[in-house]
């Protein structure tokens, strides 16, 4: 119910914005700027609302996130279901979902802190400028709070291939490697892809990394070490500050809103179906 | 050495026909025909952590032929089983002592690797475990890891190979890419023993094959057990009477861990030497 009565506010107010900017515009438009360019054609309309820079942003940044906690996560999930002892798993396991747990501002402020100035040091050291805010410091950082994600769920997906196979493998002379990589991880494979989409929508969703880490500005480039900006801070942006609620930059809020709605929907579908048809085959 | 109880039971029997060795009671006349043994066991011992599952275990499997392990649920056959390939290694907290001889070498001697040796021995489980892969690359596993095949048509030999030895080929040859957990139940298991043969096994372990099957399935396998036992030493869990006397040359008999009574299949069926054999195999008991 709540679900469907967000949704349907989000489809009232983005048909509202579309009747003051057309879709194509804002789905293919490249210059994203609903604060100050004014366009011409459209007298007293402020801004320009071409959303791919934004959509950019926000695949650029969750890309980079993916990369670091994918692999990290996938590395713990191994090592806590296959080679860990039960003491160190009792150890390691709580303390990877603590970071689920820290709040997003801190991750924020070591994004900020930390994390960017080293990127920016490290590049200065190799002879390139690049800015404290950049993708790269705010994915990175992201992919740190996304681990727990896809480590506590592929740890789960891996305890749940069932011994019967491990045993199979072993009785045909399989070193534990070869059963790991060969039958466990494949089996597991579904519930992996499971446990990443759903990362990704997370990672899609975050915004106080981005807005602390990668700025506000609406950059179009394929350069990960450029500050950047996401579908949900743009969200913010746009929402923040004096403005009369139906003017097209208010309102490309609320387009904004219902495209990530989608997405993100999407995902966790999919997401589901891979994770149920996987439960169904051993059972 | 020598187990009390097996002593105290051999009182008052013949030596002549029947003499305890370390707690089991070898019939003689197998002994006398001077088979060739796949594997020597003395003195085998199972723990699981602190508790002994097996209490010194002596016994001859021949090379050729069937042999069955039968008795009550607990008794330690599963665990005898998995003795010969080394699975009880892959169990936290089970320890395996005394001496497995196969073919005149300690399996259990330093610098044995377990991982070679279950090439040489294979298993096939209770319920079927294919893998989430399909029926070729199933078969393929074993080849691919240990390296058998150089090019993809051996590879693709073995795997057709296997799948005749296993009596499985003529159902499945048009969909070698279809899932291996697609199969009937009986089928699984023919691919599961398909998947055995094809890394060239000397001897193969099953534990209670066909306890998931149904009566036309497991006379399949009964079948191609008949059939497999010309090229290998097979050892057999049963839980069923009737599928020991039909699949089995030899027959061992355990009791709450001990070797009771092992010789031939015939023998012990129709003259069980020791009164816990034959009140199991009566229905007395188990
Ligand atoms: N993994 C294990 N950990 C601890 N104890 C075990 C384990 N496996 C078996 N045991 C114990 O060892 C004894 C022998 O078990 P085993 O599985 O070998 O019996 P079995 O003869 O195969 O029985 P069944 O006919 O029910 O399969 C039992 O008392 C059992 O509880
Ligand atoms: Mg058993």
């Amino acid at each position: 119910m709540t679900t469907l009565g967000i949704f349907l506010s989000l489809i009232f107010e983005s048909l509202r914005f579309f009747a003051q900017v057309p879709p194509l515009d804002f789905l293919t438009g490249l210059q994203w700027s609903p604060q100050t360019a004014m366009r011409e054609d459209q007298a007293g309309q402020s801004g320009a609302f071409g959303a791919v820079p934004v959509f950019l942003g926000t695949l650029m940044i969750t890309g980079v996130a993916m990369l670091v906690a994918l692999p990290i996560g996938l590395m713990i999930a191994f090592y806590l279901a296959e080679y860990a002892p039960a003491r160190m798993r009792a150890a390691v396991k709580p303390a990877v979902e603590l970071l689920a747990g820290v709040p997003t501002v801190v991750y924020g402020y070591f994004a900020l802190l930390t994390v960017g100035p080293a990127i920016r040091g490290f590049a200065e050291a190799m002879g390139f400028a690049v800015p404290t805010q950049s993708a790269v410091a705010a994915g990175a950082v992201m992919g740190i709070m996304i681990i727990p994600f896809i480590s506590s769920l592929s740890d789960d997906v891996i305890n749940a291939v069932p011994q019967s196979l491990r045993d199979g493998a072993y009785a045909l002379g399989a070193t534990k490697s070869e059963t790991l990589l060969r039958v466990v991880f494949p089996a597991a494979l579904p519930g992996i892809v499971g446990a990443f989409l759903l990362g990704v929508s997370r990672a899609i969703g975050e915004t106080m990394i981005v807005v602390m880490a990668a700025g506000r500005a609406a950059n179009l480039s394929a350069n990960p070490f450029e500050a950047m900006t996401t579908v949900t801070v743009q969200i913010v942006a746009v929402l923040t500050g004096d403005q009369e609620f139906d003017s097209p930059k208010t309102l490309s809020a609320f387009t904004l809103g219902i495209t990530l709605f989608v997405v993100t929907l999407i995902l966790n579908v999919i997401a589901l179906i891979v994770v149920r048809s996987y439960r169904d085959r051993y059972e | 050495m020598v187990n009390d109880t097996a002593l105290k039971l051999d009182v008052g029997r013949k030596f002549s026909e029947a003499a305890a060795v370390g707690g089991a009671v070898i019939d003689l006349a197998a002994a006398k025909a001077e088979e060739k043994a796949k594997f020597v066991c003395r003195g085998v011992r199972v723990h699981y952590g602190a508790k002994e599952a097996l209490h010194g275990v002596d016994m001859d499997v021949p090379d050729a032929g069937v042999t069955a392990l039968i008795g009550p649920s607990g008794c330690g056959k599963s665990t005898f089983l998995r003795v010969f390939n080394r699975m009880n290694d892959t169990i936290p907290g089970a320890r395996v002592s005394g001496s497995v001889l196969m073919d005149g070498a300690d399996i259990y001697a330093k610098g044995v690797d377990p991982v070679l040796l279950r090439a040489r021995v294979g298993m096939v489980f209770q319920k079927p475990n294919p893998f989430p892969k399909s029926i070729y690359e199933n078969v393929a596993y074993g080849p691919r890891i240990h390296g058998l095949a150089a090019s993809r048509g051996e590879l693709d030999a073995i795997v057709e190979g296997s799948l005749k030895k296993a009596a499985l080929w003529e159902e499945v040859k048009d969909r070698l890419k279809e899932p291996g957990t697609g199969l009937s139940g009986g089928q699984q298991q023919r691919l599961v023993i398909a998947r055995a043969i094809a890394v060239r096994p000397e001897v193969i372990l099953m534990d209670e094959p066909a306890s998931a099957l149904d009566p036309i399935a497991t006379a399949r396998l009964e079948e191609l057990i008949d059939e497999l036992r010309k090229n290998y030493c097979i050892i057999i869990v049963t839980h069923s009477m009737a599928q020991a006397a039909r699949v089995s040359q030899k027959t061992a008999f355990f009791h709450l861990g001990d070797l009771v009574e092992f010789g031939d299949t015939r023998a012990i069926f129709t003259n069980p030497k020791d009164q816990r054999t034959q009140d199991y195999i009566t229905g007395r008991t188990g």
